[in-house]
């Protein structure tokens, strides 16, 4: 068995299948929820809460406010070109580059980081049901464990309303 | 509660991407054409030269340069709004912050268009890159062109990842309702999305850094398109209000352009479901407010000049008061604050066509309030034998109309193939909450009993 999920309109539901995932002793990364729409009330949806994006931003503003630096104030130093007796190293000019790129850089980095933390881009799942993004709220075991496969049939069904799916 | 058949949301939304009418291909087509006649205008003036626009000394920058004010201007629609909306969490945006987006992203494409237009040699126009040149000289970063590079250059970029990382979730719901070749194009641009909790969480938290941090790019763009006028010692431009007036006024046509587009896709795309009148009304205050605020900077830089009685400034101020340009300044005046101040404070007029004439007439006041900024000023230097006159040609009239035909067409044609308006986050809106505080017991556990 590749996988076995249920589908769920109610996320109540969802969040009592989560649960009965657990109890059967379930590791907590196995568990795979999808939903066309975040459920930010729900436990469930704060599973994989902790994140490195706002320090990953951070460092890349810095990144690009160290290019922004090289490019205007260290180019200016290594090619002096006396313009109308101004100096060679303006700092109020320089500072508005230097703040773009501050901001590109946080940009960019904030954008690629969440691609790459959320798996963007990838393949679907065998575990994936288009009904998701009918409005259903799939929970599910990707590969289980052969003994604990059988039971987890029963979890997900014992919770109401769910439609119990297997992927061989 | 049940989620899925009981929720029309997506089938509604979902709907104009997949039947197209005979209006629409019959637009698109007019549309097209004048953009075509835009392209012809442009072409032209490569092949014969600048000199076939009106602009000439000693007014070297007339409609491109006001264009390109005017609709880096627009740009403040969308990412700066949606952005504000989004950090203070108002409920009331979901329908809104893509429609605004959308507005952003073409207006800065087509703004960033003017200067190379400008230019009269396009092709040139990679010398504002950051290059070391065959005598490694870069460009001079004390120019405040070389800014505009970065600036727009940032916030374009910005923009589009604001505009795109959202619609991924959306993009991922038509691939799973589309078949044949749409499926294959909505599955390769929804990136394999599958709505797992890490995703959306990901999601969420980087939409919010980078609602932080487009903010401060979208202000500081627009004071460095004042900074354009403000760095250069010409009467009324060198001015330390310009950066802010600049900002409040590219904000405020920008809502201006907002609230027309979002009535247009309400009365065309059959929104009036998800388009309420209280987002126009929410608008429209917001709208009113920067009509004060721009009444306030207009009054404080024409006091500020007219009691300094500096000879070459009070030229400009008076060909526009009572000069050439009044009919022009007075015209802006009544579109920009006699309109819409009535309009937009009376609450019985505040409708969703109160809110659109107000927006038109902003349009117009704004769009006439960056042509006052340039011209006069240009045409009144401090010397007399530099003061000239400024008449638009045929070239110059056909690319901004074509420049407006493409604003429209871009926009349809993104309504086309993209839900205007979030799916997901419309849902999420849609959401029961629970009681924030638990301080009300009883309340929470009304909450918790809910069927």
């Amino acid at each position: 068995m590749k996988a076995v999920y249920a589908l769920y309109t109610d996320p109540d539901a969802a969040q009592q299948a989560v649960e009965a995932l657990r109890g059967l002793g379930v590791k907590e990364r196995d568990i795979v929820v999808m939903s066309s729409e975040p459920f930010e009330e729900y436990e469930f949806s704060h599973r994989d809460k902790a994140t490195w994006l706002h320090w990953i931003a951070g460092a890349g503003g810095v990144t690009g406010m160290v290019a922004g630096y090289l490019l205007t104030f260290t180019t200016q130093q290594l090619w002096p070109l006396t313009t109308s007796g101004m100096p060679i190293v303006s700092t109020w000019p320089n500072t508005i580059i230097v703040f773009e790129m501050t901001m590109l850089g946080a940009i960019l980095a904030t954008a690629v980081s969440l691609l790459i933390t959320a798996s963007l881009p990838s393949r679907l799942s065998v575990l994936y049901d288009p009904a998701v993004t009918l409005g259903y709220i799939l929970v599910g075991v990707n590969r289980p464990d052969e003994p604990l496969a059988s039971r987890l049939d029963e979890a997900l069904a014992g919770v109401p309303g769910g439609q119990v799916k297997t992927v061989a | 509660m049940n989620r899925t058949r009981n929720n029309p949301i997506a089938d509604d939304l979902v709907r104009p991407l997949f039947h197209t009418s005979v209006w629409f291909y019959g637009s698109a087509a007019v549309l097209a054409t004048i953009v075509l006649c835009g392209a012809a205008a442009w072409a032209y003036q490569i092949w014969y030269g600048i000199g076939v626009a009106g602009i000439n000394w000693p007014i070297f920058w007339g409609f491109y340069l006001t264009n390109f004010v005017f609709w880096i201007g627009i740009s403040h629609a969308g990412t700066l709004i949606s952005a504000i909306l989004r950090l203070v969490n108002a409920r009331w945006r979901r329908p809104v912050t893509r429609c605004a987006e959308v507005i952003t992203v073409f207006a800065l494409m087509i703004g960033a268009m003017f200067p190379l237009i400008h230019l009269g040699r396009p092709w040139l126009a990679f010398w504002l890159a950051p290059y070391p040149s065959a005598r490694e000289i870069w460009p001079n970063f004390r120019s405040p062109l070389v800014w505009d590079f970065f600036a727009i250059n940032t916030y374009l970029t910005g923009s589009v990842l604001f505009l795109l990382l959202p619609m991924i979730p959306d993009l991922a719901l038509i691939r799973d309702r589309a078949t044949g070749w749409r499926r294959f194009v909505y599955g390769t641009l929804a990136l394999g999305w599958q709505g797992t909790t890490k995703q959306w969480h990901r999601l969420e938290s980087g939409m919010q850094i980078m609602a932080i941090a487009i903010i401060p790019v979208a202000v500081s763009v627009h004071t460095i398109v004042a900074f354009d006028f403000s760095m250069a010692t010409v009467p009324m431009w060198h001015s330390t209000i310009f950066g802010p007036y600049f900002v409040a006024g590219a904000i405020f046509s920008g809502i201006a352009a907002l609230i027309i587009a979002m009535a247009a896709l309400r009365r065309l795309l059959h929104l009036e479901a998800y388009l309420h009148p209280v987002h126009f009304e929410n608008l429209g205050k917001l709208l009113l407010l920067m009509s004060l605020l721009w009444a306030y900077f207009v009054f404080a830089e024409r006091l500020t000049v007219w009691y300094g009685n500096e000879p070459s400034e009070m030229a400009v101020f008076w060909a526009t008061q009572a000069g050439d340009y009044a009919p022009l300044y007075w015209t802006m005046v009544v579109c920009n604050f006699v309109i819409p101040f009535p309009i937009l404070t009376l609450r019985r007029l505040r409708t969703v066509t109160g809110c659109v004439v107000a927006s038109f007439a902003v349009l117009i006041g704004m769009w006439l309030e960056r042509f006052l900024i340039i011209i006069p000023s240009l045409s009144r230097k401090p010397l007399t034998y530099s003061w000239g006159s400024y008449s638009p040609q045929l070239v110059e009239i056909v690319l901004m109309v074509a420049t407006f035909a493409a604003m429209i067409l871009l926009y349809m044609l993104f309504s086309k193939f993209v839900p205007i308006i979030s799916i997901w986050e419309l849902k999420v809106g849609n959401q029961p909450h629970p009681p924030v505080e638990t301080a009300d017991d009883e309340l929470a556990e009304l909450w918790k009993a809910r069927p």
